[in-house]
């Protein structure tokens, strides 16, 4: 994976495979204690203790179809490279939460990539049947994306429509430039 | 840039009010984007959001776009699956952004299949 929002995208594909109705994803940018977090928390179906203690094997999976998992030992590497930490979190019946966090300017670090892509994406494709909250700050300075707002202000309209999408593409990338700007 | 508000939602709303039917499963063909670990890393990504484009750019109100995860082709990713009601899904691999806009033209819109980009016709059938 070439940077983090793809990683993203595979893990809340992993949330929505799980029946996730729910998915937020943090991501906490502080230069000032040098740390970037990355939360993924779902509502899924979660995993017993067993199946958890296999989901950063990349050899183990719960899919029939091929017998390797790489998605989430990735992600574990990925955080591992940057000197950061990895830590995952499941109750079944209840769901799962995912902590990445990285040492920001470590050279190893992955660049976080484009997250309105990755946003929009699961939006387009999932967006009728679970809901994304998404919540980006940077040095105290935040923004918040959430579908459950966005649908009730469309109200009857489909968040998936090809208008609906192209402008909260640049809402977001509006938002994380405003972010970004004057830290 | 034109600065958009949230208010912009509304009038949208009101525009796309008469096509939104259209989605709510009366949809004339569905497009599955495999986006396994695989197809993530390969690319699915940028297929879909290219595929997102040519939707809009087209104006196709009919047509849905979703995901899968993976196949078990994995060398063969980007990989997607495009079903038209009534019509046998058709799995295509080795996508590029480019090759998906020809099967939104040819494929999607005037039903003709792309069997030089196709792996297989009459497989996982899912609309």
């Amino acid at each position: 994976m070439r940077d983090l929002s793809l990683h993203i995208l595979d893990i809340v594909e992993n949330s929505i495979a799980a029946g996730a109705k729910k998915v937020e994803i943090t991501i906490e940018e502080d230069t000032n204690k040098n740390l970037l977090v990355v939360k993924i928390k779902d509502n899924g179906k979660g995993m017993d203790k067993k199946t958890l203690t296999k989901a950063l094997d990349p050899f183990f999976s719960t899919k029939k179809i091929r017998r390797i998992g790489l998605g989430l030992s990735m992600l574990a590497r990925a955080t591992k490279e940057a000197e950061g930490s990895f830590d995952i979190k499941s109750k079944k019946g209840r769901g799962t939460r995912v902590t990445a966090k990285f040492v920001y300017d470590h050279i190893d670090r992955k660049p976080i990539g484009n997250m309105a892509e990755t946003i929009i994406v699961l939006v387009a494709s999932n967006g009728l049947k679970a809901d994304f909250i998404y919540k980006h700050s940077k040095n105290g300075k935040s923004f918040l994306f959430d579908t459950r707002y966005l649908k009730r202000k469309l109200n009857g309209v489909l968040i998936n429509q090809p208008e609906v999408l192209e402008l909260l593409k640049k809402r977001i990338l509006r938002e994380l430039k405003r972010i970004q700007e004057g830290t | 840039m034109k600065k958009l508000k949230i208010g912009d939602l509304e009038k949208i709303r009101e525009k796309v009010r008469r096509t939104a039917v259209l989605r709510q499963g009366k949809s004339r063909a569905k497009i599955t984007v495999h986006m396994g670990t695989c197809g993530i890393a390969a690319g699915a990504r940028e297929i879909l959001s290219g595929l997102l484009s040519e939707i809009k750019k087209k104006k196709l109100n009919d047509v849905i776009v979703t995901t899968s995860g993976c196949a078990g082709l994995c060398s063969r990713e980007p990989m997607a699956t495009v079903e038209i009601t009534g019509k046998p899904p058709v799995k295509y691999v080795d996508l590029t952004i480019e090759k998906m806009s020809k099967i939104v033209t040819e494929h999607i819109i005037k039903g003709n299949i792309l069997n030089e980009y196709a792996l297989a016709v009459g497989s996982e059938r899912t609309h």
